[in-house]
């Protein structure tokens, strides 16, 4: 799609060797110390690598990558895989008319990289200054039982995230020092980040800049083009 | 000292407050003081819940969330170009800094590049933002302090480089002027000059901010050897960006790992590190980061090359299934975007890792043992943005 | 002050009065999010300048303050604390109501958590759209203020529509 790329700095995917074995070797070392705990991967040459292990794994996991020197924390969060009850669009107006389609059924679940088999996933990422890249990891939670062991005992900044997580997923994390609200007001009904939270304002009215995908009077409507 | 309402609040203060019949030698009880949600040392609604001995810090708790308008949420409904406009308001002093990453990961789930002279000036834009969020920071910490003409400097030498990125991208405060697959226009004519002479001003502007605040006596009496972070512990934080590099730790994902589409290696620059890990060498470490970016800015305006700002995209924007993480050195640290995409005009999930929210989680640890007066300087060199922290 | 509330002041005394007010509001900044800096830009910026229109921005606390700025996004859980940053104030109160955040909700018109403007809590004065509005905008928006404040019967007070800058 880009034909305007420069001759010094190419896509990743084009430069990176099919192979990366540095990644390779990080994703080996994981397997070794893990066992059968690694329970899915998946590498993109010369950008990334994700790593899911199993729920009981979950802590000797960032254990492992603390002690292969992935030694600063990027974030905890987490993936509700649910297709939004709603549609993708929320019942907005105006995503039905760029599209040009009419409401589709909902989807089939389809986890992201490195596979899945619940509704919910834990996802962290770490980082190694020395190696320069980081690892995304990957946790399924079984719907009837949304609880894992903390990180916070191995990575100090996992104590804000896992409480944020916490309200916007409805997890409980194991052995967390403090586990109280920190966005939500403590009255607050429901866990935003999943996907069947409902946005109530775009329930009682249509998206409001509707406007703006109405063709201008006069202006051809041309396929294609940049903006 | 105001009530706390929340319950949960309240079986926290709770569950602290054996520890806070504290001082055996003086028999004095704990005390707690409240600061916040508005309070002009927090600049931002944040609250913090700090528990005294006499004088001295016990635990300090910020209470976050004031601010929470629930961006991944909204991420969620909103088609790509619109979220470019949405997080525009993360950081609100870096405003174009915040786009930046975001593109970015949009663009490498579409293999889509821009071209170099879109490059070249996104990464002038992303430093001209760090200039203005860092020089505000230099004037409020001083304001905090209790050097109010900090501030002013601040404000009104601030005006140049806003009026630079409003004449390119016509917003003063929110661009939104990055585009997937390149910029929204090319600069005005004569903006290269301008430019020029804006960061002369700037560079003036630093110099004129190290005699006035940095060397200040006072200053230093009131940041030097105050809130030491080590660099072990601001790993396991999250800590970035010059928080980080104030604890001795040479990282800066700008020259590290600067992701495809900016062109730090293009410019000769400097990261600089500070051995002391506290409030003076966060402090020391942005000023040097502002010069730092005005010399980058000068270096890259003179080679802009020539070109079209937009590459062929399609107008309707749907992103390819994949999940992308793309981070960028903003100017209050690591911030990066872990994009979720099923191939539609919405993404499905974005994950947005904001510096502040890491930054700020250290308060807890670092603010224990510390004086009141420390706290603020505390507070005030960790810099942080309250839309960074809460979303 | 009894006998200004009740608007049964002489004209000439009410004038004398409306206009010492006009020319000393102490507004307070209630700085929430990008448009604080703006704010921050108008108030407390050599450009700007706002003390030369006779806005004092600096005062102490809420009780202090004739003028209250709600500059950004008012969520619901920050609500409470700006109804009781109202109630501190004494009367008469004035509120401007800056960006599009603290008028209608602005971008985040579909938050779950933000309040879709702020006179769902308190009475606004002056609307200054824009998001964020420039110092310029709200500079005009006290001016505004200022122009209502002069002609002002407090027994009337009540009674007014509001500004809407631009």
């Amino acid at each position: 799609m880009s034909q305007l790329s420069s001759a010094d700095t190419e896509t990743p995917e084009a430069a990176a060797p099919e192979i990366d074995e540095a990644r390779e070797a990080v994703l080996a070392d994981i397997t070794a110390r893990l066992g059968d705990g690694v329970v899915g991967s998946h590498i993109r040459p010369g950008d990334d690598l994700w790593v899911r292990v199993d729920r009981a794994n979950w802590v000797a996991a960032a254990e492992a990558a603390k002690a292969m020197g992935y030694r600063f924390f990027d974030f905890l969060s987490a993936i509700d895989w649910l297709p939004s009850p709603f549609g993708r669009d929320m019942d907005s107006q105006e995503d039905r008319i760029v599209s040009g389609t009419p409401a589709k059924e909902p989807e089939a679940m389809v986890q992201g990289y490195a596979g899945g088999e619940s509704r919910f996933q834990l996802l962290a990422r770490v980082y190694s200054i020395s190696a320069g890249m980081g690892i995304t990891f990957k946790c399924d939670l079984p719907d009837d039982d949304l609880s894992v062991a903390t990180w916070s005992n191995v990575y100090a900044g996992a104590n804000w995230h896992e409480r944020e997580a916490r309200e916007m997923f409805g997890f409980t994390f194991d052995g967390h020092p403090n586990m109280i609200n920190l966005y939500l007001p403590a009255d607050f009904v429901g866990h935003p980040l999943r996907k069947d939270f409902p946005l109530l304002a775009r329930r009682v009215r249509p998206w409001p800049g509707i406007v703006d995908v109405e063709p201008m009077p006069g202006v051809a409507d041309e396929e294609g083009e940049g903006e | 000292m105001t009530a706390v309402s929340d319950p949960q609040s309240v079986a926290a203060l709770a569950a602290e407050a054996v520890d806070n019949r504290v001082n055996l030698d003086f028999e004095t009880e704990g005390m707690t003081l409240n600061m916040g949600p508005q309070h002009p040392a927090t600049h931002g609604t944040l609250r913090i819940i700090a528990r005294l001995d006499g004088e001295q810090v016990i635990s300090a708790e910020p209470m976050c969330g004031y601010m929470h308008r629930g961006y991944e949420k909204l991420t969620e409904v909103r088609t790509y170009p619109q979220i470019n406009a949405l997080i525009n308001r993360i950081d609100w002093l870096g405003s174009f800094a915040n786009e930046v990453p975001f593109i970015l990961a949009a663009e490498k789930l579409m293999g889509v590049e821009a071209p170099p002279r879109a490059q070249w000036i996104r990464t002038i834009l992303f430093e001209m933002s760090r200039i203005a969020n860092i020089s505000l920071f230099l004037g409020d910490f001083g304001l905090q302090l209790g050097g109010m003409t900090a501030g002013f400097y601040a404000f009104r030498d601030r005006e140049w480089v806003l009026n630079q990125i409003e004449s390119a991208t016509g917003g003063r405060f929110h661009p939104n002027f990055d585009r997937i697959g390149g910029l929204k226009d090319d600069l005005p004519k004569g903006w290269i000059e301008s430019s020029h002479t804006a960061m002369d001003k700037l560079l003036a502007f630093c110099d004129e901010l190290e005699d006035l605040l940095v060397g200040n006596e006072i200053f230093q009496a009131r940041t030097r050897g105050i809130g030491v972070i080590p660099a072990e512990i601001a790993l396991s934080y999250g800590l970035s960006g010059a928080n980080l590099r104030a604890s001795g730790v040479d990282w800066d994902l700008r020259r590290d790992n600067c992701p495809p589409g900016l062109v730090y290696d293009k410019a000769d620059w400097k990261v600089w590190t500070h051995p002391d890990g506290d409030c003076f060498a966060r402090t020391w470490v942005r000023l040097q980061e502002t010069r730092e970016a005005a010399k980058i800015v000068k270096q890259l305006l003179d080679t802009i090359p020539s070109g079209p700002v937009m590459a062929k995209v399609p107008r309707i924007i749907k992103v390819p299934e994949g999940e992308a993480y793309v981070a960028t050195e903003n100017p209050l640290g690591e911030m990066g975007y872990y994009v979720v995409s099923k191939g539609d005009l919405v993404p499905f999930r974005v994950k947005i890792r904001s510096a502040s929210f890491n930054n700020i989680s250290i308060v807890p640890w670092v603010a224990r043992g510390a004086y009141v007066p420390d706290l603020i300087s505390i507070l005030g060199s960790l810099y942080f943005i309250l839309g960074d922290i809460d979303r | 002050m009894g006998l200004v509330e009740s608007g049964k002041l002489p004209q000439p005394l009410a004038k004398l009065l409306n206009i010492s007010r006009k020319y000393s509001i102490w507004a307070y900044q209630w700085g929430l999010a990008c448009c604080a800096i703006e704010m921050g830009a108008a108030f407390a910026s050599p450009r700007y300048d706002v003390m030369r229109l006779g806005v004092i921005p600096f005062p102490a606390s809420p009780r202090q303050a004739d003028l209250v700025v709600i500059a950004g996004t008012v969520t619901d859980k920050l609500a409470p604390a700006v109804v009781r940053l109202y109630e501190q104030m004494p009367d008469p109160k004035y509120v401007i109501s800056m960006g599009s955040c603290a008028n209608c909700g602005g971008p985040y018109w579909d938050s779950y958590s933000v309040t879709k403007g702020v006179d769902q809590l308190i009475p606004v004065d002056v609307y200054v759209p824009g998001c964020p509005p420039r110092p310029e905008a709200l500079l005009e928006g006290i001016i505004l203020l200022q122009e209502r404040i002069a002609h002002e019967d407090m027994a009337e007070r009540w009674k007014g529509e509001p500004i809407v800058v631009g």
